[in-house]
């Protein structure tokens, strides 16, 4: 910005009135050293740019394939997989490089007034020095579902059980149909008179998630006055009888047991012994139905599906803006200091509140180096590519797709559709070129 | 250009060299007085071929060194030809895709992807395989040979096959639960229930990679219906809307329908990839009893947990389904052997890649099958593999993975077609005549523009 004097200076000395034999040698000689650049980019850049134009009107394969007008370009606004790409492009355009500009500018002025500001810039800027496709393999592992995997559905388990921790046998099913739910929990269909007994047979709990100190379940006899029964594992190998207390099955200790009146009200609770016994003593008259409560069965927190096809373009953006951010903060931040203390200065002493110096002052005096960087992320967001693949599981990634990555989805994944491929690497290309065009004209501006 | 020069270098060079090996070796022939058994009759007629073959594969790492000692087994008869093999990983169709576009592709690939070679055929790319049909007859049953076959003439050699119909189980969970392998699929749903019952889900799905669900609706298909109505429907001759479908996708249902029998349920299923899943369902404590998967998941089991063949995964055939036509009917997929240019050095190896001494090279070092009826099961390595492999060996009728088979926006491409809309069934099983109206229309599409 600042070189714009320097750069001014040196035309007239660099042009002196030459002979015209001399100049003739001079423009050969930059003709000479420009040809090798001029060649690479033609075979690395112009060749293919016009082929991949060219081969947009082609067929699926070999070097042209054969003319299909602009069937490919019909077939990339018509295939609902493609739309998808362009709509999560029009997100992703729509919403990283605003706030990755917010937040860096967020960070960059708030990092001005801390101490450690060089330390806190260097963790927000840290992801920058990560490849995108381990980021995106890095967060794949964080958005897991299982909180025993995920470490963000983890710290969701721990907040989630604090207030509510999960039953003891959360797993559990009825082992008959007698036993039905209710409420969250289970409870014996047939009604007890005093005297009767309750077998609440339970399935689908795994050896190890059996409390300690289980045995053998027994059968308990007939008590007149009481309603006595059991709670046990009906399963052994093989299956068993549903609903009979077997040889080899374990009684369920520590399971509260709740007798219910006809009325559903709750009139005593017991708990079962190691035999999976329970005794509810002086039954007054009257039926009674006998169940398992709810928070026995109370299901852990099972985890956000962050990699679903609801939650993943939201799941992309957070990691892809946590990868950015810290680039914004650090150009802002060059830009920050370099900007006119007396400026800033002279409006404190005008009696401007902090918030009015940041926005009349900070804000518009920060505009250009605000639009490189919004500006740099269009580009970045326009090809976004490498995260998509790594993050979204494959079922995923058509809900996920973006436009880079349905063109190499379409000609090397699978279809090895050139055509389609290159109408939509022509597609992209149209995209860019407003925003390269307002690039290449704001530099010509500032030289 | 520089290729063919410096290939036509090498050739020189290398006749130049085994012509002294020739004659050092005829000498001392010579001197050791008629020993005329070794060689016999291959050599007379090989040394005279020589030339270079270059062959683009899969195969990387230990397949690739397998492949190597398979390369120097036909040296041994081939003294003259230089086979040179270079690994281009999984990347093959595209790489192969831009080198015919660029006009130098090799001499010979592999591929894993039949309907590449019937893409490939009729482009015009491929050249016919027609002189290694009598070793092939001689050496597989009829339908293997068809398997290669496109439009009435051979361009493939399976060379390398893999067994799809199979079933992995935990031992442990097996034992916990008190059931044994099933045989059936009334057993195969009795047993699902019974280990559900003793506190272990009994399905590790991998709905995250698509192709594992179409592979388990394609077993179904081919117990269900037999190979003839599997063939029409994966070449579309029978639409995705037929009653044989609907029957199939509502077996099928049974096992994705479980939700509370699929290790993490449908919505756990449909994040765990390929071979997470298989991870899963042999880990230690195992968290789900079966993965109704192909023979690779074997591999996959021995590298990435610590369970051990026998006493911690076992494998069966995929349960049969009565009352269906073909029992012992098997998918398969596998690397195909494809030739792109036609010389007598090409010609000499790919018919002894149909012999059983090639294979029996790589089928003693494992993790290979072969349909060659004169391979016996003896070579493979231990039980599992004879378990996974034996059934390709004498199986009458083959048919390979439908989705390869198929046009690959339909069949094989991440998340749409055929592999997505899986995923969908599996979201929501209840869906059945939504999916196949969903899978005809994609299928008529990919089909009628060929791609």
């Amino acid at each position: 910005m600042s070189g714009s004097s320097i750069t001014a200076e040196p035309p007239p000395q660099a042009a002196p009135p030459a002979p015209s034999e001399q100049g003739t040698s001079r423009y050969l000689t930059g003709t000479l050293f420009l040809l090798p650049a001029i060649f690479l980019l033609g075979v690395w850049l112009l060749y293919p740019t016009v082929y991949t134009i060219v081969r947009s009107f082609f067929g699926q394969s070999g070097y042209l394939g054969t003319w299909v007008g602009i069937d490919n370009y019909k077939t990339l606004f018509t295939t609902s997989t493609l739309v998808t790409a362009i709509k999560n492009s029009a997100i992703w355009v729509a919403v990283v490089p605003a706030l990755v500009v917010a937040l860096g500018l967020i960070f960059a002025v708030l990092t001005e007034r801390i101490r450690w500001a060089v330390a806190f810039k260097t963790v927000v800027f840290l992801p920058m020095a990560i490849s995108a496709f381990a980021t995106g393999v890095t967060w794949h592992l964080l958005y897991q579902q299982d909180p025993s995997l995920g470490a963000i559905n983890a710290l969701g388990r721990t907040v989630h059980d604090a207030f509510s921790s999960p039953g003891v046998l959360s797993n559990a099913l009825p082992s008959t149909t007698s036993l039905q739910k209710q409420g969250g929990g289970l409870v014996l269909k047939t009604p007890l008179k005093p005297g009767g007994v309750a077998l609440l047979g339970l399935t689908g709990i795994a050896p190890q998630d059996m409390p300690s100190g289980a045995r053998q379940a027994v059968k308990p006899a007939s008590k007149p006055g009481d309603i006595e029964g059991t709670v046990w594992r009906d399963f052994k190998p093989g299956g068993g009888k549903p609903g009979v207390v077997e040889q080899g099955e374990l009684g369920i200790p520590g399971v509260t047991v709740e007798l219910r009146d006809s009325s559903g009200k709750v009139v005593q609770t017991a708990t079962t012994d190691s035999h999976g016994t329970f005794d509810f003593t002086g039954v007054g008259g009257g039926t009674y139905n006998a169940g398992i409560g709810a928070a026995t069965f109370a299901k852990p927190f099972g985890g956000y599906t962050w990699l679903g096809p609801k939650l993943i373009t939201p799941s992309l953006l957070i990691a892809y803006i946590w990868i950015w951010a810290g680039f914004a903060m650090v150009v802002i931040a060059a830009g920050l200091s370099a900007l006119p203390r007396e400026v800033l200065e002279a409006a404190r002493t005008d009696g401007a509140t902090e918030w009015q110096v940041f926005r009349r002052v900070t804000v518009p005096l920060l505009a250009p180096v605000l639009s490189v960087v919004f500006i740099t992320m269009i580009i970045n967001v326009l090809k976004v590519f490498d995260i998509v693949l790594a993050l979204a599981p494959d079922s995923v990634q058509s809900n996920a797709n973006v436009i880079a990555l349905a063109m190499w989805r379409t000609a090397f994944s699978g279809s090895n559709d050139f055509g389609t491929g290159s109408a939509i690497a022509v597609f992209l290309f149209v995209l860019v070129i407003p925003v390269l065009a307002l690039n290449i004209r704001r530099f010509r501006r500032e030289v | 250009m520089s290729r063919m020069s410096g290939g036509t270098n090498r050739a020189i060079r290398l006749v130049a060299v085994a012509g002294v090996v020739v004659t050092l070796v005829a000498v001392a022939a010579g001197c050791g007085g008629g020993s005329k058994k070794s060689g016999g009759g291959t050599s007379t007629g090989s040394s005279s071929v020589s030339g270079s073959v270059k062959f683009w594969g899969i195969w990387s790492a230990a397949e690739q060194t397998a492949f190597q000692k398979v390369i120097a087994g036909f040296n041994k008869q081939y003294p003259n030809v230089k086979v040179s093999y270079t690994s281009k990983g999984d990347n093959i169709p595209t790489i192969l895709a831009t080198a015919i576009a660029g006009g130098s592709p090799p001499d010979l690939a592999d591929v894993a992807q039949p309907g590449l070679v019937k893409q490939l055929v009729q482009q015009g790319h491929l050249k016919p395989i027609t002189y290694a049909k009598s070793t092939i007859d001689a050496n597989f049953s009829p339908a293997w040979a068809n398997l290669g076959t496109i439009n009435g003439k051979l361009y493939a050699l399976l060379f390398k096959a893999s067994n799809k119909s199979t079933l992995w189980y935990s031992v442990p969970v097996f034992k916990q639960a008190g059931v044994k392998a099933p045989k059936t699929w009334t057993q195969l749903l009795s047993d699902a229930k019974t280990i559900k019952a003793s506190g272990t889900p009994a399905y590790s799905l991998c709905g995250a990679s698509g192709w594992t669900l179409t592979d388990i609706f394609e077993n179904i298909y081919l117990r269900m219906w037999g190979s003839a109505k599997y063939d029409s429907l994966s070449a579309h001759k029978i639409k995705w809307t037929d009653p044989s479908v609907t029957k199939a996708l509502q077996y099928m249902a049974k096992i994705v329908g479980d939700t509370s029998n699929i290790y993490g349920g449908t919505s756990g299923a449909l994040q765990t990839d390929y071979p997470t899943c298989v991870d899963k369902a042999f880990s230690n404590p195992p968290k789900a009893a079966m993965v109704l998967q192909g023979d690779f998941v074997g591999l996959e089991i021995l590298q990435a947990t610590s369970a051990k063949a026998g006493t911690g995964f076992n494998v069966t055939p995929f349960p049969s389904i009565t009352p269906g036509p073909d029992a012992s009917a098997v998918e398969t997929g596998g690397d195909l052997i494809v030739a792109f240019h036609d010389t007598p050095a090409i010609e000499a190896f790919v018919k002894y890649l149909a012999t059983p001494q090639a294979a029996e090279i790589w089928a003693k070092l494992g993790g290979f099958g072969t349909g060659n009826k004169n391979v016996p099961a003896s070579v493979y390595p231990d039980s599992i593999t004879r378990t996974t492999e034996e059934p390709l060996l004498g199986a009458k009728s083959v048919v390979f993975d439908m989705s390869d088979n198929q046009p690959a926006s339909f069949g094989a491409t991440t998340g749409q077609g055929e592999w997505g809309i899986f995923q969908k069934f599996l979201q929501n099983p209840s869906s059945i005549s939504s999916i196949q109206g969903q899978l005809e229309s994609a299928a008529s599409k990919a089909y009628k523009s060929g791609k």
